[in-house]
């Protein structure tokens, strides 16, 4: 391999072409950027988590939406086994490595920023660009806006 | 990553499932986490990518071995899309679908 990056949109597609998939996956493409620049100081700001971990896994992957959840609830292990890590190098036994309570935690202790949100954003791995634009996104951002969070953090696995 | 059009994005290049860090290495998942939060307070401009240097192991042979397709696994591989495939027309066929 010339670079040492690992090709993740060439080896997605082989791998499903693979698996006997006629469609390749689309990837997201989009050319205007939402950008807004931070109006105070980190030490103000109210942060919020947002994964794609799953925390109810009653639910069926293809019924998944957008749900808040009370963060003193959040679950020692997420259900992390629809999802599309890489299985053959690591783990999520540690869920500190991809949802960060409690260094966000230890921020809150020493200032740097001002509080965490109660609750936590799920967004579900969606294989339709449709409901993740239409309906995942919206929802998510309308229980940001609903908890006044400043920074929404988004640590997808 | 880039294409996706994200405002703000901290790239650590680990193997997909740890975004912060290796499990067990609180400093490396703590500065992630700091530096992306510092990332918010000071880019200026839309889709900047920051790239840590942050590492998996002394090489990069992990590399290799994500979503791999050779002649070893490519039956296994099929099959695993034959019960996707399958799932979803269940799915579909009892109605567990979001499109509603």
């Amino acid at each position: 391999m010339p670079s040492n990056h690992t090709r993740y949109i060439i080896r997605t597609r082989d791998y499903y072409r693979a698996q006997g998939f006629e469609k390749d996956y689309v990837w997201a493409q989009n050319d205007d950027i939402p950008f807004t620049r931070l109006n105070k100081p980190l030490g103000e700001c109210k942060v919020g988590i947002v994964t794609t971990a799953v925390t109810d896994a009653q639910i069926p992957m293809s019924m998944r939406e957008a749900a808040s959840y009370e963060l003193k609830s959040a679950p020692e292990r997420f259900d992390t086994s629809d999802l599309s890590w890489d299985k053959s190098t690591t783990h999520t036994d540690d869920r500190e490595s991809y949802f960060p309570l409690e260094s966000l935690r230890s921020l809150v202790a020493s200032g740097t920023i001002g509080a965490l949100s109660s609750r936590y954003y799920f967004v579900p791995t969606e294989y339709s660009q449709r409901n993740t634009l239409e309906k995942d996104a919206p929802a998510t951002l309308r229980a940001a806006i609903s908890d006044q969070l400043d920074i929404a953090l988004l640590v997808p696995l | 990553m880039v294409r996706c059009g994200t405002p703000r994005i901290v790239f650590n290049d680990l193997p997909l499932g740890n975004p912060l860090g290796v499990p067990g290495d609180r400093a490396m998942q703590q500065s992630s986490v700091t530096r992306a939060l510092e990332l918010a307070r000071d880019a200026v401009t839309p889709g900047t990518v920051l790239k840590t240097e942050f590492k998996w192991a002394s090489d990069d042979s992990w590399k290799a071995n994500f979503f791999r397709v050779d002649e070893t696994n490519l039956a296994e591989l099929w099959q695993r899309g034959e019960k996707t495939r399958q799932e979803r027309q269940q799915n579909r066929a009892n109605g567990l679908t979001r499109e509603r």
